[in-house]
């Protein structure tokens, strides 16, 4: 028998399904998501790098960081919105404050972030208002973290297997993508030579990014192939690549007048091919019943012999 | 049942629940079957075989009811010498005219007793006509031709109510030993239904079949009783009424007959059919199943009246019922001095059966038609004809709720697809009238246990849209005033009807509880009657339908009740009203003992007190009130009073069962298995292969295959049967045409087995073609191990399973497998056989355009088919 | 912290933050209904579905859902295929041999619907509220409110709540609210004409289901099962339970469902520690040397 859709149902042995069809449902989520996901963490992390350098006087990096969150969060906004069913009500998320929602709780963090990375960046290019300027920095720096971090929680908090498993792991993920795309937003845009800090912090970033992932892929086991296979698996290892390269580049040649935007574009591109590949791991891990349903058959069997 | 019956199959489950054993068999598994305790997958067509075969256990192994057998069934009565059974014969019964293919039933009668025809059956003429000598007249050779068309039409229909009679004191043997009484007879009739033959003839396993034989057994006598449900799958066969015919025999052995929790349970093919019977749109019956009168015979009332009525039980007073009916007709007009206008009713000639009207239709002598809510372009067999009838028509009317294909055949049907018709030839004058849902207006069911239920008007119809009762009533007054000045003796009838309904509402639509009214009849003060025994002959009572009698006592609808079942008795007689006399349970004077105490308590349903001299118990006695047990009829006695206090089989003239029928079928008093018109399978019961007497419509447009060893039979090797879904409802009408039922079942498919797919190349939701010797059409596939393989007579049978919902219109669209159907017919009803056919299969879409029928008629040349085949005795 | 069990977490979690859908039987009292009608739900017992299917139209009709495809599925009888915004009872036919190995074949139907859960993910993570706790325990969408950001359709550990392609809203079954208010069972209960579907107040629905059970049992059914009847399973029990002649997942349900939201604190905890990393990783890399 097949199902309605693509593929013949083809019964795993070990476990049952109803003619192959997904128990949950897959997100109804566009690319914009995953858009939005590195969005967000590129500005959330470059609003707390672009304080550390505003701090240790590196102004240009500063300001080119600020500029870039502020880019950044605005076109994340517009993919946010964009992915509404009912757009026009957008601003429903502002009804109620729901612990509960990652996506409540997020919208509050975005709205207390956004503004203030404006106006961090308005002050930069405008080099007017420095006080609120460096209030400003100051708040988005504390809150940008929040805004790269949360949209692991968004994912987590589904029923989507790939995504609600790896529950701990996730946010380390999203946290070390969005400071190696903040560390290649800074070599992109400032000139080789002055971007030691984004460098180093990207470095640390693709370090952790990586680290958490072999945890992650640890820990889920099998409920992990959908980041290992598959479409999601591709970008994994496509992302795994241009980070190395970019990381390479920006060591050995990161002082170049063509290795540093190289390297800096290669990162950026790492990190938001990161977001897409897990966007798309949880959608597959949805699709297949097996990734629902043996785990919870493990568990069942767990409690059941912990009980013996 | 669950399946197309899922709201009545409640009860089934609830008696599940309460520890029934439910056993389902049908050639395919079901939604029933689901369900069930039992699941016996049966070769369609063979189930004379299964049911022949439990008969024979219970005979065999002396598991009937005795005491109730010998009482209240006619196993005692002795036949005449005269009779030869299928054993003596080969297969048919004495008295078959091989030349013209019918039975006289002369030599089927009771010995000691001159066999009396029943109400409504005619072997007179028969008789007289075998007496028949040279030099006839030309009278004579009219009335001659007359008589061979009414035995043709066979009227059968006309036992709805009671059955024919006999005589009511034949000899009889309650020792149940004379070689020639009905309980020998039919011991050496089925004794060759050994569990042996059926697992050769209808494929079910010795071991099943044991095992159903025990449930069943084991199930019935003092304290249990057994049901059976059937449908469609019974009746749809050249030898349907004789499929129910065995259930009868095998219902009465067993003591099922009469009592709670028995009987034999039609499932009709959708709402009040029953009552369409009742008040009949039958060609051969009066309401209240009366037979209509025919040409030669039935000359005068006096004449009627000898001919229709039997000398003892209710049938007696078949005056008293047609009096009432001619006055509620014509009122004032009927008056004893004209014979109570009986000679306004018209005169059968022959049979007039839906069928015979097409092939009028084809004739050109049938010019108008009017449909009210049929659908023969895609319901009715060879649905080809029936549109190719159509266009040969001046006029027809289509009054439904929705485009059906009935109504636009002629300008998007299969033939204009063919190129065989073209719009522009054909002369038939189209009307499209909307109709009211049964929503849109009052009235009444009646549901196959002969319950009415009223439903009432919740909104006006919308748009142009009126009800059935509005059209008819608007069309005799058109009509009647266009006659108004006429004096022609033909328009009298029409001018005199009482014709004069009070109307309601803001579209004036005629009062239907005004028509329950008149069917319910009233007496000379004009009160309303409350039961048929108050029938005048006298003209003084009028009466629309004589078993509706009692329907609307005291002038309150008693159909429109609806107390719960919580605040009355578990017969809940107060919930609508069933006919005759508000009864639940018919013959139910048969759940007491002769003497008039219940078999058993727990199955106690009516018994006699004999304190108060009366029967009495939880449901209305079928019985006459106050007739003691130990009465016995006087010598001469006639009438209801000729009616033993212990015979509770009050409409038949002997107030038996009968597991014989001495008449009333004209296709034997015994069932016998015959294989379906077409069949890849040679009958290896008898050496007869088909029922010798089926009604076989012969036409160019019609032609029937080669069957069992015939050459050319192996073009069709497989066995197709038609069913419904739970999600469509008989030719889509109400279905097809609505999304949400539409997306439950979107497309027109065939189930078959994975044997068959893999034989045939068949692939899961792939298409196939499949093809008879009049159509072939296409359908999605659906493998399913639902569909079993079985073997018969050593060899693999495959079946076919084809819904027959679909057609050319509305929000799903498909093939009709109504297309591939033929025209043999069940003589005594006229049902066609779409339950029982002969196949192939082939993967892939049919073709399209005038190919189609190219691939027909390779499929007739390939078998060999000629205007003969298929058409021997 | 770390040594408390997951329960406690949850607890401590709720009263800091007052949660809208809480453990246990009373999610209407948690959810701010103090004086509320006794909470109602479904059983459905799948041994006596005949498939008919007049609950999915029963609740098409009354709910105005639009009709959503003609697609014959091969799926059995099935073409239905799953709840989603258009479907809100979903009849499943499952084909198989049956358990006496007799060759004989069941044909096991089941009618889903929502589970309206004691702990509901849905409702949880519904960032505009309009998905809501009823008095009588259900929980519904409000069509108003929603704006369509798709959450709660990830969220269902059951896949029962779906977007609509046309209105972009979040749709699913409400419980009949517009006519339990009014003293009527819902659409497809009263439409059901084997009491396959049952409504009622939730603790007798759920003693007749282990009554059900226990007579299946003794009748020689050992493969009757009870799905969601149990208040300590990972959706503190469903509103919506079921008999089944099955492993749950052979009729698409998940054999051990758990509100994602039971992980929250968690997450929330890792989330913030990411965040402190990346701060504390700007520290290090500003820190760390002159450019």
């Amino acid at each position: 028998m097949k199902r309605g859709g693509e593929k013949a149902m083809v019964p795993d042995a070990d476990f049952g399904s109803y003619y192959g069809r997904p128990v949950v449902k897959e997100t109804v989520w566009g690319p914009d998501i995953p858009a939005y996901l590195f969005l967000g963490g590129l500005a959330g992390a470059s609003s707390a790098l672009a304080a550390g350098a505003q701090v240790t006087r590196h102004a240009e990096l500063a300001r080119a960081l600020k500029c870039g969150a502020a880019g950044a969060i605005s076109l994340s906004m517009v993919a946010l919105v964009h992915d509404l069913g009912r757009r026009m009500r957008f601003v429903n998320m502002l009804r109620v404050l729901k612990v509960t929602s990652p996506m409540s709780v997020g919208t509050w963090i975005l709205s207390g972030y956004t503004p203030l990375a404006l106006a961090a960046a308005a002050a930069a290019v405008t080099r007017k208002l420095p006080r609120a300027g460096f209030a400003a920095t100051a708040g988005a720096a504390l809150l940008g973290p929040a805004v790269a971090s949360y949209t692991a929680v968004l994912l987590a908090d589904t029923a989507a297997p790939a995504w609600h498993e790896a529950h701990r792991e996730l946010p380390f993920v999203f946290a070390g993508s969005a400071a190696t795309a903040a560390g290649g937003l800074g070599m992109l845009t400032v000139g080789p030579g002055r971007a030691g800090q984004a460098v180093r912090f990207a470095v640390i970033g693709a370090a952790g990014e990586i680290a958490a992932k072999s945890l992650l892929l640890q820990r889920l086991g099998a409920t992990a192939e959908p980041y290992q296979t598959g479409r999601g698996g591709q970008l994994m290892d496509i992302s795994e690549v241009l980070t190395a390269a970019g990381l390479a580049v920006a060591v050995l040649a990161g002082r170049t007048r063509v290795g540093a935007p190289v390297a800096g574009l290669a990162l950026m591109a790492a990190s938001a091919l990161t977001r897409f590949g897990v966007f798309e791991a949880g959608r597959a891990s949805a699709r297949d019943p097996k990734y629902t349903v043996r785990p919870q058959r493990e568990r069942l069997a767990d409690a059941a012999s912990r009980e013996q | 049942m669950a399946e197309c019956h899922p709201v009545g199959f409640q009860w089934v489950m609830e008696a599940k629940a309460r520890g029934a054993t439910v056993i389902h068999v049908d050639p395919r598994f079901t939604r029933t079957s689901a369900v069930s305790d039992v699941y016996v997958p049966i070769r369609a067509g063979a189930d004379i075989a299964f049911v022949g075969g439990l008969i024979n256990y219970v005979l065999q192994n002396e598991r009937y009811f005795r005491d109730y057998v010998v009482a209240y069934t006619n196993a005692a009565t002795i036949l005449t010498e005269e009779f030869a059974d299928t054993e003596d014969l080969d297969g048919v019964f004495s008295g078959l005219n091989t030349e013209e293919r019918y039975y006289d039933f002369d030599t089927w009668r009771y010995q000691g007793a001159e066999v009396k025809p029943a109400s409504g059956e005619h072997t007179d003429p028969d008789a007289r006509q075998s007496h028949a000598g040279a030099g006839q007249s030309n009278g004579d050779r009219r009335r001659q031709a007359i008589r061979g068309n009414l035995r043709r039409a066979g009227r059968g229909e006309a036992h709805g109510s009671g059955g024919a009679a006999a005589h009511p004191k034949p000899d009889t043997d309650e020792t149940l030993q004379h070689p020639r009484c009905v309980f020998q007879v039919l011991k050496r009739h089925f004794a060759r239904y050994t569990p042996e033959l059926v697992e050769k003839v209808a494929g079910v396993p010795q071991d099943q079949f044991a095992r159903v034989c025990r449930l069943i057994t084991e199930n019935s006598g003092r304290d249990r009783t057994t049901a059976f449900v059937y449908s469609l799958g019974w009746t749809q066969h050249t030898v349907g009424v004789q499929y129910i015919r065995t259930a009868a025999i095998l219902q009465a052995l067993l003591g099922n007959m009469g009592r709670p929790g028995g009987g034999i349970l039609a499932l009709r093919g959708h709402a009040s059919i029953q009552g369409s019977t009742d008040i009949p749109t039958l060609f051969d019956l009066l309401p209240g199943y009366l037979p209509m009168p025919y040409a030669d015979g039935n000359d005068s009332l006096a004449d009627y009246v000898r001919a229709e009525s039997v000398q003892s039980g209710f049938w007696a007073n078949t005056r008293e019922y047609l009096v009432s009916l001619l006055k509620a007709w014509w009122g004032d007009a009927a008056t004893a001095g004209n014979d109570f206008c009986y000679d306004y009713l018209p005169r059968l000639t022959g049979s007039h059966s839906t069928y015979e009207t097409v092939l009028a239709q084809l004739d050109g002598t049938c010019k108008g038609y009017f449909l009210y809510g049929q659908n023969p372009a895609v319901g009715s067999a060879n649905a080809r004809m029936q549109r190719l009838g159509m266009a040969n028509l001046d006029w027809l009317v289509v009054r439904d709720l929705v485009m059906i294909e009935s109504a636009t055949w002629w300008k998007d049907g299969p033939e204009i697809q063919t190129g065989e018709m073209r719009t522009e030839d054909i002369g038939t004058e189209v009307f499209f009238l909307p109709v009211a849902a049964h929503t849109e207006k009052s009235g009444s069911f009646t549901n196959t246990q002969r319950l009415l239920q009223w439903h009432h008007q919740a909104v006006e119809p919308a748009g142009d849209a009126r009800s059935d009762l509005q059209f008819t009533y608007e069309l005799g007054r058109r009509i009647r005033a266009k006659l108004a000045a006429s004096q022609a003796g033909a328009d009298q009838p029409i001018l005199d009807l009482t014709w004069d309904y009070p109307t309601t509402g803001e579209l004036a639509e005629p009062d239907a509880d005004a028509v329950l009214a008149e069917i319910n009849g009233h007496g000379p003060d004009g009160q309303p009657l409350t039961s048929y025994t108050q029938l005048a002959a006298d003209g003084s009572t009028a009466c629309g339908c004589w078993i509706y009698c009692g329907v609307r006592a005291e002038g309150i609808n008693q159909a429109a009740r609806r107390r719960p079942w919580q605040e009355q008795s578990w017969v809940a007689p107060d919930w609508g009203w069933a006919w005759p006399a508000n009864r639940r349970v018919l013959y139910n004077r048969a759940s007491a003992d002769p003497q008039g105490k219940p078999w058993s308590e727990r199955k106690a349903l009516v018994w006699w007190d004999a304190d108060l001299g009366t029967w009495t118990g939880p449901d209305v006695p079928d019985f006459v009130a106050d007739r003691p047990p130990e009465y016995r009829p006087p010598d001469g006695a006639t009438g209801v009073a000729a009616i033993s206090g212990s015979h509770p089989f009050i409409m038949q003239a002997d107030g038996k069962a009968w597991l014989f029928a001495p008449a009333g079928l004209v296709d034997g008093p015994l069932p016998a298995h015959y294989e379906p018109q077409e069949s890849p399978f040679r009958n290896i019961v008898y050496g007869q292969q088909h029922n010798p007497v089926r009604q076989l419509i012969r036409h160019p447009e019609d032609r029937f295959q080669p069957s069992g060893s015939q050459p050319g039979s192996d073009v069709f090797p497989y066995v197709t049967t038609t069913y419904r879904l739970t999600e469509h409802h008989t030719a889509g009408g109400m279905s097809r045409f609505l999304p949400y039922l539409s997306e439950l079942q979107p497309e027109m498919f065939c189930e078959v087995s994975p044997q068959l797919a893999a034989e045939r190349g068949l692939e899961h939701l792939g298409w196939a073609t499949i093809i008879t010797a009049r159509a072939a059409i296409e359908a999605r596939v659906l493998v399913t191990e639902r569909i079993r393989p079985l073997e018969i007579q050593g060899r693999i049978l495959h079946q076919v399973g084809l819904p027959w919902h679909w057609g050319p219109n509305g929000y799903t669209t498909g093939d009709a497998a109504n297309e591939l159907a033929h025209l043999a017919l069940d003589p005594n009803v006229h049902i066609q056989e779409d339950k029982a056919m002969a196949c192939d299969i082939q993967p892939g879409r049919r073709p399209r355009g005038p190919a189609l029928r190219t691939l027909v008629r390779a499929y007739q040349d390939r078998a060999g088919i000629t205007d003969t085949t298929g058409t021997e005795m | 912290m770390g040594t408390t069990s997951p329960a406690t977490t949850r607890n401590l979690f709720e009263q800091e933050t007052g949660l809208t859908s809480g453990p246990g039987l009373d999610p209407s009292a948690v959810a701010g209904y103090p004086d509320h009608p006794p909470r109602v739900g479904f059983f459905t017992d799948t041994s006596v579905c005949i498939g008919c299917k007049a609950c999915e139209v029963a609740c098409k009709e009354w709910n105005n859902v639009p009709e959503d495809g003609l697609v014959l599925t091969g799926m059995s009888y099935d073409n239905t295929a799953d709840l989603s915004a258009s479907t809100w009872r979903h009849v499943a036919f499952i084909e198989q041999p049956a358990a006496d190995g007799d060759g004989d074949l069941r044909w096991l139907m089941a009618s889903n619907v929502c589970k309206h859960c004691s702990q509901a993910a849905c409702l949880d993570v519904c960032p505009t509220g309009a998905l809501m706790r009823t008095e009588f325990g259900t929980v519904v969408v409000q069509d108003d409110i929603c704006n369509g950001c798709g959450y709660c359709v990830s969220a269902c550990p059951f896949g029962v709540i779906g977007r609509s392609e046309t209105d972009g809203g979040a749709h699913k079954c409400t419980l009949c609210y517009d006519r339990i208010g009014d003293g009527l069972m819902p659409a497809c209960a009263k439409a059901c004409p084997t009491e396959s579907i049952q409504f009622g107040p939730l603790d007798e629905l759920r003693e007749r289901a282990h009554q059900r059970v226990a007579d299946l049992h003794t009748a020689g059914q050992p493969d009757a099962r009870l799905y969601g009847a149990d208040p300590a399973d990972g959706i503190g029990g469903a509103g919506a339970m079921f008999l089944l002649l099955d492993e749950p997942e052979v009729y698409g349900l998940p054999p051990d469902p758990v509100v994602t939201t039971r992980d929250l604190p968690r997450m929330w905890r890792h989330a913030a520690t990411a965040a402190g990393s990346i701060i504390a990783a700007v520290v290090v890399a500003c820190a760390g040397g002159r450019r």
